[in-house]
């Protein structure tokens, strides 16, 4: 390789993100898993318009209804139409996940960074904490944060949040350990820059895209949890209807009408397999390992 | 005339716990008590094998690694002392150029942005000006003002280093330390990277502290030369006479082991004896005893004294000299 300036004509190489999300692109699993999270958006955001029936309307006469041209999913023991429950319930499943992974990143990746750069004994005991929250397993952790707070919406969002700070912290602090004592951080402090500079202008964006991978896998665990703890009644309350509150009310059906149940069971299924594929994908594409190939 | 940098007894040990369950205390000497000075505009090579201490002298005296002991001081002023805007004035004096160009700079910082953020930081220029400046600097070191808006990843190892280079320049440093520069290039990009630390040191008057393994890049660089041995310096002296006549058997031993481009001189090569001994357990006395093909009863006992090699011409640690 020569060292000639005539080298940098050439054109300008594709940024690693662009590089990143066109792999993702190629990639028939993640697409699709971008499809169905996608669907899965727009039906939430856009429930109160495309909900062909309104979610708490009760109609006695139509109860128990099998999926049928004006029902599609059938309708639950109330007569009210399963569809348009699933729709809205999206809403809960998705600003709950969202929302305490959001949550969890913030905090976790910033214990993680800072832990990290500080090292010694201060990593040693904040690392010690985070294991014994890791410990727990998020449904017991959550099931224990609800139970103490009360279930409503930002007490669910509190609770996921809580049991995905530790990993969030771990996955954040590796890469800040190997980072740290490349020579351009220690360029930065010879240059004069303060700590909070490196740390944030020049670990951090190094460390983004593992959190963000991590982040995108972990709202698959959210929206789980969320349904769960909705399923044994600590999620947000009726009549407000939420995917693991509807499972729920169908096992009472589930012989009679084994669509209540199975419907919001599968919407669940899709939204989780859906995040997976997208974080599988995006990690196979951010990782160094598998670029070149 | 005055030296801008005097290193006085620099010392760095490393202590770290090892063992379970009763932990032994292991104490690595990688820089014990060290001393030079440099004068404006001059070159100071500081060589050694690996592990003897210079990579971290240099960055000891420049507070990347806090040093245990001695003092630095630039122009009179205590750097060791100095803490906050002190430290910062300081830092922007004496700058460090790495051996790994691939790892000094910010894989997710532009170009532009790594040159302009130091002049910022400094409050020597802001936006069109530190822009300008900037490429000024990329075309002072051989690189086209275009490559501002690229990223490390586009540039070859050398391409990289001349920006490691133009980086250190962006804070007007006096003193550049050089740690192993050109070592991790290929032969023919070191060849262009030492020509632009030369122009540089030309054109600018820059002072350099020089590290380095290699022999035959100390002797074109520099105008003095420290040699290390396992955290001491054992002899210093004018380049020229340093490496050409070197009084302390370890400074011959090296200049023995490098190769000579001339095929008809080519001699027997020296037998080097044995390993460099660990740091965290260093012979007694003399450091180099244990190898020394002129070593005697004296020299496992007392350290030897310094010695001047007479005037102008620098001074040796050795007994057969002593």
């Amino acid at each position: 390789m020569s060292d000639t300036a005539a080298e940098l004509v050439a054109p300008a190489a594709i940024p690693a993100w662009k590089r990143a999300l066109g792999k993702a692109r190629s990639n028939p699993t993640t697409l699709a898993g971008v499809l169905i999270c996608l669907a899965i958006v727009l039906a939430a955001v856009f429930a109160p318009w495309l909900a062909p029936h309104d979610p708490a309307e009760q109609d006695i006469i139509s109860r128990l209804q099998p999926p049928s041209a004006d029902y599609w999913l059938g309708t639950d023991q109330f007569g009210r139409d399963i569809l348009s429950r699933l729709m809205w319930g999206a809403q809960i499943s998705l600003t709950v996940s969202l929302g305490a992974i959001a949550a969890a990143m913030v905090i976790g990746g910033a214990i993680g960074l800072v832990s990290g750069y500080i090292g010694g004994k201060f990593d040693l005991f904040v690392m010690q904490v985070m294991d014994v929250l890791l410990s727990f397993p998020s449904l017991i952790l959550g099931l224990i944060v609800v139970a103490l707070l009360g279930p409503d919406l930002v007490n669910l969002v509190v609770a996921i949040a809580l049991t995905a700070i530790a990993p969030f912290a771990r996955v954040a602090r590796a890469p800040v350990l190997a980072l740290k004592e490349r020579a351009f951080v220690e360029a930065g402090r010879a240059l004069g820059f303060s700590h909070t500079r490196i740390l944030f202008r020049h670990i951090l964006p190094n460390i983004l895209s593992e959190v963000m991978v991590m982040g995108t896998l972990w709202l698959a665990t959210a929206v789980r949890v969320e349904a769960s703890l909705s399923f044994i009644g600590l999620g947000v309350k009726p009549p407000t209807p939420t995917w693991g509150g509807m499972t729920r009310d169908g096992f009472e059906n589930i012989l009679d009408a084994p669509w209540l149940a199975i419907f919001p069971g599968i919407a669940i299924l899709l939204l989780v397999l859906g995040l997976n594929m997208v974080g599988d994908g995006l990690r196979d594409a951010t990782d160094p390992k598998l670029r070149n190939e | 005339m005055a030296p801008v940098l005097e290193v006085t007894n620099l010392r760095k040990h490393f202590v770290s716990k090892k063992g379970f369950p009763t932990p032994k205390t292991v104490t690595v000497r990688a820089v014990e008590d060290i001393s030079f000075t440099i004068n404006p505009g001059e070159a100071f090579g500081l060589v050694g094998e690996s592990g003897c201490g210079k990579s971290t002298a240099a960055r000891a005296l420049l507070r990347l690694i806090e040093p245990d002991g001695g003092s630095v001081r630039w122009k009179g002023e205590d750097v060791l002392a100095a803490r906050g805007p002190a430290l910062k004035a300081l830092r922007r004096r004496m700058q460090i150029v790495f051996q790994d160009p691939y790892s000094s700079l910010d894989p997710r910082q532009s170009i532009g942005s790594a040159l302009m953020e130091p002049m910022q930081v400094h409050g020597i220029a802001t936006g069109a000006e530190a822009r300008r400046r900037a490429g000024a600097l990329l075309e002072e070191v051989g690189l086209p003002a275009a490559a501002l808006d690229r990223f490390p990843h586009e540039f070859s190892g050398g391409q990289r280093q001349r920006i490691g280079i133009a980086r250190a320049l962006t804070v007007e440093p006096e003193l550049i330390v050089a740690d192993e520069p050109v070592s991790a290039l290929d032969v023919s990009v070191q060849a262009q990277v030492l020509l632009l630390l030369k122009e540089l040191r030309e054109r600018r008057g820059l002072s350099f502290l020089f590290v380095s393994h290699d022999l035959s890049v100390i002797r074109w660089f520099c105008d003095r030369v420290a040699v290390m041995y396992l955290g001491r310096i054992v002899e210093e002296g004018p380049a020229a006479r340093v490496l050409a006549n070197p009084l302390h058997p370890y400074a011959q031993m090296l200049r023995d082991a490098s190769p000579i481009p001339d095929p008809s001189r080519r001699g027997v090569l020296p037998r080097i004896i044995g390993e460099i001994p660990s740091a965290a357990n260093p012979p007694p006395g003399c450091p180099f005893h244990p190898r020394c093909i002129h070593a005697m009863p004296q020299c496992s006992r007392d350290m030897p004294a310094w010695t001047s090699a007479g005037p102008g011409q620098g001074g040796v640690a050795c007994h057969l000299h002593g």
